[in-house]
């Protein structure tokens, strides 16, 4: 973040919009090459994006939704994020919300159950949360732990991660903790208690809009306090940047590696606690599907900042938001979002294309994101 | 191939017959299930062992592709999508149709890898980035254009799924094929035979052709490459644009040859897989493949399991539940990338860009 001197009002609102150029360009190119790929399966662009527009911000209910679809978006965003300026690249955070549903929604249902005893809000919700992180922790860390120690390349093993999560979710919610009302035909979890329940922030019917929202830009302003002004932070992002310096400046490198894929993995574990501690009350299969991919478009668009992710991820919820009603007024399937999202990423992440076709000179530096599998 | 690798593998695969055998031994006798698990290991290790060598000639020329799994995702559709337009729009017979499919898969591979190519060394965007847009985007498009395209109002097809004209025939190997019960192994379809020849080709194109070691030259050492005159970024377009090819053939295995249907993101981490066994391999074809079988023994297993299911005793009734046995081909990856695989050296300049 730049302090603004006094010098030139103008100059420093430069300053302040030239990082948002390229994220700009970005989704305007792509929502142009949308409305290309629209018009050639014989729809109407126009109308899809009005009714994209209209269901993501057109009323104060459709305003609630996004917010609410932003929610898991901005937890899971800062995940993959948080793991890039460690130099590592989460792409488990699909497997690691599966889990932290899993396991919020286990202590929500269960805990009173096991302890015989009803229990306050202000001690069940944040059992339930903190268990969905550490689920999410413990998924993020083991990747880590193998890349610390074996080299095995995170890529690869949070990936399987998340085949492994999908498997064991599917037996978890099959099996054991399948919700044992007969009438109840779907794969999924009891209704967690009224005490493990975030309340929304308004009292009005249809308003889902909750606490969670609140809570997801408070995390962000904390990762961002976490890395940019603690020591751990510091090793993080001087692991991140350079791992052999690192080293000699005496950091442990292995155990900082351990430490963001563990704290990536939380992040990405809160998402999913969020979603069934303050919206659906219950975990149900399938319902995370996509969010791990979404989470890094979203961390790249935010250029691995905690406010740009929020940012990114209010523009990814409205997106999403507002899909519904595009299919409602056009028929045009949802899925068209996630074609934008890709084209988004693909033009944030090769930021010389956009430069290239708008004529832009570079003036940042290059970040190293990620490394190979020597490295 | 070390001597040490090739241990684990054997004793991996014989961990996994064996527990078939085991369990299906009251039905049938150890051979017959030996046979059927060969055949199955063959026929389902297709597309991890096309994927690999894509990764291989990729990364021997210095770049990662992880974007293998959309590859093989967009070719699946793309395949599966020309034949039925030929068969259905145009009327042609079944077997043109599935090879128009095949070369159509075939070029869509090729054009993502061009995406990729065009990514990784024109504009130099992080490899493992380009190749995740690659992923996300090919999940993307196919889910879109296949519900667009089938199930929405006003579709190409009226909301029916039409007729697919089915799966590539069976070849058999003449003589051996006839060979009473282990025969079954030598009847296998086109694409399981086109990977394994080019498992061998491309040990010979790797290792002994003069392609091959400008390929591996730029891989390791693009400056020195470029010094004596190679032309680094057109040997690694070249080699990138061979490997989409070859994931474009890994596409059309799963909807050409494996089963006759599209279903949104169906290749379920095959690319990753393939990669895996690729590094497993330490970037030379042979080792590739024997890597992709193990996985492929794995995924056997699975199938054979589910079939002999309900011959599975009660005290391993764990096996009975198939996202408990679904479990193993991810899990057989992560050990052997980590606990057992010892270690490997990829090309030098893998994953790094060439600046002039």
């Amino acid at each position: 973040m730049q302090r603004p001197d006094e010098q030139g009002f103008f100059k420093n609102l430069q300053r302040w919009l030239e990082p948002l150029l390229v994220p700009v360009l970005a989704i305007l190119t792509a929502v142009i090459l949308g409305g290309i790929i629209v018009k050639v399966v014989n729809g109407d662009p126009i109308a899809a994006y009005r009714g994209l527009i209209q269901g993501a911000f057109g009323s104060p209910r459709a305003l609630s939704e996004t917010a609410v679809w932003a929610t898991p978006y901005i937890f899971a965003g800062l995940a993959v994020a948080f793991a890039f300026k460690g130099g590592l690249f989460n792409i488990g955070a699909e497997g690691q919300i599966a889990l932290g549903a899993v396991f919020a929604a286990l202590i929500g249902y269960a805990l009173p159950g096991w302890l015989h005893t009803s229990l306050p809000a202000y001690i069940h919700i944040p059992l339930a949360v903190g268990m969905g992180m550490l689920a999410g922790a413990i998924w993020g860390g083991i990747p880590g732990a193998l890349k610390a120690y074996t080299g095995g390349h995170e890529v690869i093993n949070t990936i399987m991660m998340n085949y492994i999560a999908l498997n064991l979710t599917s037996f978890l919610l099959n099996g054991p903790m399948r919700d044992p009302d007969p009438t109840d035909l779907s794969a999924r979890t009891p209704e967690i208690a009224p005490s493990a329940r975030i309340p929304p922030l308004f009292n009005i019917p249809g308003m889902r809009v909750h606490w969670g929202f609140v809570l997801a830009l408070v995390v962000a302003v904390i990762i961002w306090w976490l890395l940019w002004k603690t020591t751990l932070g510091f090793e993080i992002r001087t692991v991140g940047a350079n791992p052999d310096a690192a080293k000699y400046a005496g950091i442990n490198v292995k155990r900082t590696i351990i430490i963001t894929m563990a704290i990536s993995g939380a992040l990405a574990g809160l998402a999913g606690a969020i979603e069934v501690t303050a919206l659906n009350y219950r975990h149900e299969l399938g319902f995370s599907t996509g969010y791990g991919f979404d989470a890094i478009a979203i961390a790249l668009l935010g250029k691995t900042n905690p406010y740009g992710v929020i940012l990114a991820a209010l523009l990814f919820g409205a997106m999403r938001n507002g899909a519904t009603r595009m299919q409602f007024l056009t028929q045009i399937p949802t899925d068209i979002i996630s074609v934008i999202q890709a084209l988004i990423l693909l033009f944030v992440a090769a930021d010389a294309i956009i430069r290239f076709i708008y004529r832009i000179r570079a003036h940042e530096e290059r970040v190293v994101l990620t490394r190979g599998w020597g490295g | 191939m070390n001597g040490r690798r090739f241990a684990i593998i054997v004793f991996i695969i014989a961990i996994m017959f064996g527990t078939v055998v085991l369990v299906g031994i009251s039905k049938n006798t150890p051979l017959v299930i030996i046979t059927s698990m060969i055949a199955t290991t063959i026929a389902v290790a297709t597309p991890l062992t096309l994927g690999a060598l894509c990764g291989l000639y990729c990364e021997r020329a210095g770049v990662v592709n992880i974007g293998i799994e959309g590859t093989m995702l967009g070719a699946a559709f793309f395949g599966w999508l020309a034949s039925i337009y030929m068969n259905t729009i145009f009327h042609f017979p079944a077997m043109p149709s599935l090879i128009v499919g095949v070369m159509a898969a075939v070029l869509t591979g090729g054009l993502f890898a061009l995406l990729h190519a065009v990514l990784s060394i024109t504009f130099k965007v992080d490899q493992i980035i380009g190749g995740t847009v690659i992923n996300i985007l090919a999940s993307g498009i196919t889910g879109f254009l296949n519900r667009q395209m089938f199930f929405g109002a006003g579709s190409v097809f009226h909301g029916n799924i039409p007729d697919s004209p089915g799966v590539l025939p069976t070849i058999r190997i003449p003589l051996l094929a006839d060979i009473p019960v282990i025969g079954r192994v030598f009847i296998q379809q086109p694409i399981a035979w086109s990977a394994i020849a080019l498992v061998i080709i491309t040990q010979i194109v790797i290792f002994h052709t003069r392609w091959g070691l400008r390929t591996r030259a730029v891989g390791e050492h693009p400056r020195a490459a470029d010094t004596v005159g190679i032309n680094v970024i057109r040997m690694r377009y070249f080699n990138v644009i061979i490997g989409g090819l070859l994931a474009g053939l890994a596409g059309a295995y799963f909807t050409l040859e494996s089963i006759s249907s599209f279903q949104p993101d169906m290749t379920n981490g095959r690319g990753f897989i393939a990669l895996a066994a690729m590094i497993f391999g330490n970037w030379t074809p042979f080792g590739a493949w024997s890597a992709a079988l193990v996985f492929g023994a794995a995924q056997a297993l699975q199938i054979n399991l589910q079939f002999f299911r309900t011959l599975i005793p009660p005290q391993l009734a764990v096996l009975q539940n198939s996202y408990v046995v679904g479990l193993a081909p991810y899990l057989l990856t992560m050990v052997i990338l980590t606990g057992l695989i010892g270690k490997t050296i990829p090309p030098a300049a893998d994953g790094k860009p060439y600046e002039k």
